[in-house]
């Protein structure tokens, strides 16, 4: 499965790459949330994949039984998620302003900061 | 500089620096029986251990005769600007940035480390911009404040190389240490390299031909500065650094006709250019020129006639060059020009700065019984003794001394002595006495010390010539008279040569603006080469700094896959075969879904199927979480999910769709691009999932996660626990974005309503 989830985090990453650079940035704007995706995937897997064992020590015990889920990297990606959601919406309302202050959602005419130059 | 404002002066401002100044001067001063009767004083203190770098000070001959003229010459200008700039605003940060420069001099010339040293150094030059471009409103101030700093500053850096290289072929950054050594670095191989690159910061600092031309433009300096560092004391920086270093570096060919020849055409060059000028000041400054070139000259050769010379003549030159540029600064006070063809009988109105420039001017035309007399004389034996060229170095001496001669009689005997040539702008009046003690005192000097050598042969010459030459008793004796000689023929011809050249100065002159104005500049040679950089500049930024937010992501993902691909290309041990064991029919309908839902994002043209495709993939990736034992993890990505689609959804009611007719979206050179990224990192997975695990954390984590924290969720005792600081700074970074966001929203809204 390992393997099989390596190839989906490679495509996750070409799609993210391949939307990212779109001109419309809403297109941007969706490279970056398969990218979030693709991250928090490799995160996981690079920890190893346990199947069905989650990591919680029963009643009684004071270590978990042997074989549960590493849970160091469900921690990261618990955090990853919500700092990528946190950034995902300050972006959306980015482009909305941009939208509404700018007429475009169109990268290349976005060029407020760094104006066209003449002749070019 | 208005009169009120010269009656008010400059209050405590203006005295501390004179202060500070005489007390130094009569610091170093004290220490002159000491250093003539017992050799260098030195003191150490450590500073960055770890590198050799001490706070080394040595106070020896040469340091202490650099020390007194910086520190006399220092006082006598503090005194001078307190009258010059009287009542100007910014009479502080003058005071300041001359004081500092002061300080900065000092101790270039008492370090004994390298290191050390390079830092002074580049203190002067710092100064030296603050006080060219002390005028900053003015568009050229500016431009000659840069100028002189990035030639120097340029020669810095090749100064820097040259001195770490030094130091580790000596394998010590001490200076007394190195010149102690000196045949292990003139054999070593980088021998050739360290001379260039020490000499690159010398010729630059000392203004050597071909690197002169700032000079003259840092004119723009007010007077007292011109004065003090551009004629005194750190043009001549350079020198020092040459003769602290003679030692070490000289006696090879290299050498000798490098300093020889370069010296040579400075002093004849900028000989020739000074009797060009009608600006008194820039006639100044290229006079300066050539006592640079003369005193580069000299160092070329290692006999004692040449070193004696050296440090004689740099003593004469600080005297009388220093009283003449303050003289200037007197006249350019009580006229209002400092223009030559304008300017002529001062001497009724200016009676005292008259006789100051009178015998200042004897003393650089080299009339006896001035000190510039006895330099001249010293400077042709010095000349003769160059062993290998005489005819060559006297020749170019003899020329430079007659054309200093005629500069002397146009800047210190035409304007006070002879009719005026046109109508001044102010009635000249005297200036006040502090303006006068330093012309005065620096040009009774050169005659006391003319007739009266003895005063300096002992204290300043003989030490200063012993720890060039590192050996005791080696100078030649300062004389008047010393009998009919080459020295005194050659002496008779200047003078001759000297009064022919000024009695045809003015017709020489417009043969000489012809001369120049046909000839390459190098000021707009300078010009052209700043252009040629900016121009580059630009071109550079224009190439990078495109402005269009997709070329800057092309970058830096194609940067990223070279990068990646090429690291995996040289490390990885080889392609890691693709296995499926033990699939469910789950594990491939999951990967499934997140694939297509992938290719559906990337593609489609309709916004309403990339919001469900983006659902899909969400979904998916919350079921492997579930699957492989990671419960919390999938329940926030759910939410999450949910929360995205939603703000989409809400968001793009009040956009424009993502194309108009619908269209998939296709370009093959990112599809190319992205599948390369991707392949990439596909392989990164697959590489460290064929490495061992390091499972320690996550051991001591299941270890303490109930003893200590009392948890039985390990991934939330983890969270609000062991990585509580974490959590709080991920919990402000989403309240930040929410904070922003509003922000954002609010003054949409406003957009909206106006």
């Amino acid at each position: 499965m390992e393997t099989l989830i390596a190839i989906a985090i490679g495509i996750l990453t070409a799609a993210a790459v391949y939307l990212m650079l779109a001109r419309n940035v809403l297109r941007f704007i969706f490279g970056l949330l398969l990218l979030s995706n693709a991250a928090n995937l490799l995160i996981f897997t690079a920890g190893r994949l346990t199947q069905g064992a989650p990591p919680l020590i029963p009643k009684g015990a004071d270590i978990p039984p042997e074989g549960v889920a590493n849970a160091l990297p469900q921690a990261l990606v618990l955090t990853a998620i919500v700092i990528g959601f946190g950034l995902f919406a300050f972006a959306l309302v980015l482009i909305f302003r941009a939208y509404t202050g700018l007429g475009t959602l169109d990268s290349d005419d976005m060029r407020v900061a760094e104006p066209k130059e003449q002749g070019r | 500089m208005t009169t009120a404002g010269e009656k008010r002066g400059n209050g405590i401002i203006g005295v501390l620096p004179i202060a500070l100044a005489a007390a130094l001067f009569v610091f170093f001063f004290s220490q002159i029986s000491a250093v003539s009767r017992f050799g260098p004083q030195m003191v150490s203190v450590p500073w960055v251990p770890a590198l050799d770098v001490q706070l080394a000070f040595t106070l020896d001959g040469l340091s202490l005769v650099f020390a007194l003229l910086i520190s006399g010459i220092g006082t006598l200008v503090m005194l001078y600007s307190n009258s010059y700039l009287a009542g100007h605003p910014q009479y502080a940060r003058f005071a300041l940035y001359l004081t500092l420069f002061m300080l900065a001099m000092l101790g270039l010339v008492v370090s004994d480390n390298l290191l050390a040293l390079f830092v002074f150094w580049e203190l002067t030059t710092l100064t030296s911009y603050l006080l060219i471009g002390f005028g900053h409103e003015s568009a050229s101030s500016r431009r000659s404040a840069l100028q002189a700093m990035l030639v120097t500053g340029a020669g810095a850096l090749a100064l820097l190389a040259g001195l770490i290289l030094l130091g580790s072929v000596a394998g010590t950054y001490s200076i007394s240490g190195i010149i102690a050594q000196g045949d292990v670095v003139r054999e070593h191989a980088l021998y050739v390299p360290i001379l260039v690159l020490i000499l690159a910061g010398a010729f630059t600092k000392s203004a050597q031909v071909p690197f002169h031309f700032w000079l003259p433009n840092a004119m723009a300096a007010p007077t007292p500065v011109s004065a003090f560092l551009h004629s005194a004391t750190m043009v001549k920086a350079g020198v020092y650094l040459m003769a602290r270093l003679h030692p070490a570096l000289s006696g090879t060919e290299v050498w000798l006709w490098t300093l020889t020849i370069l010296g040579a055409v400075t002093a004849v060059f900028a000989s020739v250019l000074a009797l060009r000028q009608t600006d008194l000041k820039l006639a100044l400054a290229y006079t300066t020129l050539m006592a640079l070139g003369t005193l580069t000259l000299f160092l070329g050769s290692d006999t004692e006639y040449a070193i004696t010379a050296f440090c004689t003549f740099l003593i004469v030159h600080s005297l009388y060059k220093a009283a003449l540029f303050l003289v200037v600064g007197c006249v350019d006070h009580g006229t209002g020009t400092r223009d030559a063809a304008l300017l002529g009988g001062l001497a009724r109105a200016m009676p005292v700065t008259a006789i100051a420039a009178g015998v200042a001017a004897l003393s650089m035309a080299g009339f006896p019984p001035f000190l510039g007399f006895i330099g001249k004389e010293l400077k042709y034996a010095g000349a003769l003794a160059v062993a290998s060229e005489p005819v060559l170095v006297a020749g170019a001496v003899l020329v430079a001394n007659a054309l200093m001669l005629a500069v002397a009689g146009v800047v210190s005997f035409k304007p006070f002595w002879r009719p005026a040539g046109g109508a001044l702008p102010d009635t000249p009046h005297e200036a006040p006495w502090p303006m006068l003690a330093g012309p005065v005192i620096l040009a009774a000097l050169g005659a006391v010390f003319g007739i009266q050598p003895d005063l300096i042969q002992a204290t300043l010459i003989n030490p200063g010539v012993d720890s060039i030459l590192r050996a005791r008793g080696e100078a030649k004796e300062l004389h008047l008279w010393a009998g009919v000689n080459l020295p005194l023929i050659l002496s008779v011809a200047t003078f001759i040569l000297g009064l022919t050249l000024y009695a045809l100065h003015g017709r020489l002159r417009a043969v000489l603006t012809r001369w120049d104005e046909a000839a390459p500049h190098f000021d707009t040679g300078w010009d052209r080469l700043l252009d040629g950089l900016k121009a580059v500049a630009s071109w550079q930024t224009r190439l990078l700094q495109s402005g269009v937010l997709r070329r800057y992501l092309l970058t830096i993902f194609g940067a990223l896959f070279v990068t990646l691909a090429w690291t995996l290309y040289a490390r990885s041990p080889g392609i890691p075969a693709l296995s499926f064991p033990d699939l469910e029919l789950k594990h491939w309908a999951i990967i499934a879904l997140i694939i297509a839902g992938t290719i559906e994002v990337a593609l489609t043209g309709s916004r309403v199927a990339a919001i469900a495709a983006l659902g899909v993939v969400g979904i998916g990736v919350a079921l492997i979480f579930v699957i492989y034992g990671a419960p919390d993890v999938a329940i926030t990505q759910l939410l999450v999910e949910t929360l995205v689609v939603v703000l989409i959804a809400v968001v793009m009611l009040r956009l424009p769709h993502l194309d108009e007719n619908r269209r998939r979206d296709w370009r093959p050179r990112d599809a190319v691009l992205g599948a390369g990224v991707g392949v990439v990192v596909t392989m990164i997975v697959l590489q460290v999932l064929a490495q061992p695990l390091d499972t320690r954390l996550t051991d001591y984590f299941e270890v303490t996660a109930w003893p200590e924290a009392f948890g039985r969720n390990i991934v939330n005792v983890i969270l609000v626990d062991f990585r509580a600081l974490d959590t709080f700074g991920e919990i402000a970074v989403v309240l930040i974005a929410a904070l922003a966001a509003y922000a954002l929203l609010r003054t949409t809204k406003e957009e909206v309503e106006k």
